[in-house]
């Protein structure tokens, strides 16, 4: 597929096919065209004025771009994480909650809640205190009441930016943990800035580079063990081993 | 440069790395000259030079760790770094022989050996050579000079060989020397197995290059009966 903003392609002809119940890495330079890459599987991109897509993104053998489909439907299947904790300005419950509700739930409510604390590993941290205030939070802890919002939902796919790069380095291993965890039960797909993270915390890792067209492509995809202790691409290595980015 | 003091240490490990080998080769060939002389002060000289080359592999190996938890390396410069440390275990391990064959040289004490060990100082140069050859092709991350290296010790075991039936047949036809034999026996072994821990650096050599850890044994042969 290829992304464009306006005239601008951002990243070109990237063909890369998504491990399920695995962890991919996305890493590369600033301006490579990751977050850009993420934001399409779910189409968060559409929110851009001037964003279009060409090419396909299947999900099941299905395209995400095809007339018809609803995007909405499709970011509840493939849900998203971001760089700064955005909890609502709502109880700890509530925010949880939020998703399910809206989606039109049924079922007991207050057990999804506590599945999907307890899936973010903050069940035991908040349990006494739902009625509180969501941004009373610890920064870590809001991060982890986001991923159980998006868990809530249930989703199929887990897409997350920089997910810990707001985070202090304790709070950063707690999240890392947690992916490990939430692998179980989802594909995971994490842009990250931090290379020991990517090698630390994923299974399969994706390099992307910026071309001399200043779009992003796609240099290289394997095993994450492979890619950081023996890439196949020369640029691969230079940036993995900071020699350039 | 991006990471130039760890371009710099890493340089540093790898110049330590060449100079230990350096001195390592050079008392293989003294080791089996003190033997050849019967100069028992030689031998101690080296029995004793042997903690400062065990220090060495403790310091290279110790920064080796501090570079792996400081710097977190990734990729060529890890493989790198793992291809170091255990180089210098091997190098660590071929001065031990050659302590070895300092001490088998003060068991056998102040008499003159019989001409059963000519082929030893060969062996000796030639192992210095090999392993010349494997640091050279370390530094140069030469995986086709480091695959090459393995075949001159079919060389060495072929004199090891050589040797060994002329210390059997000596025993056999001298069976008061037993003693002294079995010493040069050992003597024999130690100098046969450093150049086989030089095969083991040239295996760490090609893992380092290509990220791929081969065996490069030669095929087991027995030696010939005496």
């Amino acid at each position: 597929m290829n992304a464009y903003y306006g005239d601008f392609r951002a990243v070109k002809n990237i063909d890369i096919q998504i491990k399920p119940r695995q962890i991919t890495a996305l890493i590369g330079p600033s301006g490579c065209g990751k977050s850009t890459v993420l934001r399409s599987f779910n189409r968060m991109n559409d929110l851009i004025a001037n964003s279009r897509l060409e090419g396909e993104i299947l999900f099941h053998g299905q395209n995400i771009y095809a007339d018809g489909v609803d995007p909405v439907e499709v970011r509840r299947r493939i849900g998203m994480v971001f760089q700064k904790p955005n909890p609502f300005p709502k109880s700890i419950y509530d925010n949880t909650a939020w998703g399910a509700k809206i989606n039109g739930y049924k079922g007991d409510m207050d057990a999804l809640v506590e599945r999907s604390l307890r899936q973010a590993a903050l069940w035991d941290e908040v349990k006494d205190k739902l009625d509180q205030s969501g941004l009373s939070l610890s920064g870590g802890q809001q991060q982890r009441l986001c991923i159980a919002r998006t868990i809530a939902v249930k989703p199929e796919i887990i897409l997350m930016d920089e997910p810990a790069s707001a985070l202090d380095p304790i709070a950063t291993l707690r999240i890392e943990e947690l992916i490990q965890d939430l692998k179980r039960d989802y594909t995971i797909i994490i842009v990250t800035h931090n290379m020991q993270q990517a090698a630390r915390a994923s299974d399969y890792t994706a390099f992307f580079s910026m071309d001399e067209d200043r779009a992003g492509y796609l240099v290289e995809y394997d095993q994450t063990q492979s890619l950081f202790t023996n890439p196949k691409n020369e640029l691969t290595e230079q940036y993995i081993t900071g020699r350039f980015g | 440069m991006i990471r130039g003091t760890f371009e710099r240490e890493l340089r540093d490990l790898q110049d330590r790395l060449l100079a230990l080998g350096s001195e390592v080769g050079e008392n293989i060939v003294k080791a089996v000259n003190v033997l050849n002389q019967r100069d028992l002060i030689g031998a101690r000289r080296l029995i004793d030079a042997d903690k400062e080359v065990n220090r060495k592999r403790i310091e290279i190996m110790t920064d080796a760790l501090v570079l792996i938890a400081t710097q977190q390396p990734m990729a060529g410069d890890m493989r790198l770094i793992a291809s170091i440390i255990e180089i210098t275990g091997e190098l660590e391990r071929i001065n031990d022989y050659s302590k070895g064959i300092a001490k088998n040289s003060l068991l056998i004490g102040a008499v003159s050996l019989p001409d059963v060990i000519g082929h030893m100082p060969e062996m000796a140069s030639k192992t210095q050579l090999m392993l010349r050859d494997a640091l050279e092709a370390s530094s140069r991350r030469d995986a086709d000079l480091a695959r090459a290296i393995p075949q001159a010790d079919d060389e060495i075991d072929a004199l090891f060989n050589l040797t060994y039936r002329d210390l059997l047949t000596y025993v056999a036809d001298n069976p008061g020397s037993y003693e002294l034999i079995n010493y040069l026996e050992w003597a024999l072994h130690n100098l046969e197995r450093a150049a086989d821990r030089v095969i083991n650096i040239c295996e760490w050599v090609v893992y380092n290059v290509t990220g791929e850890y081969i065996e490069m044994d030669s095929e087991f042969e027995a030696p010939p009966a005496a």
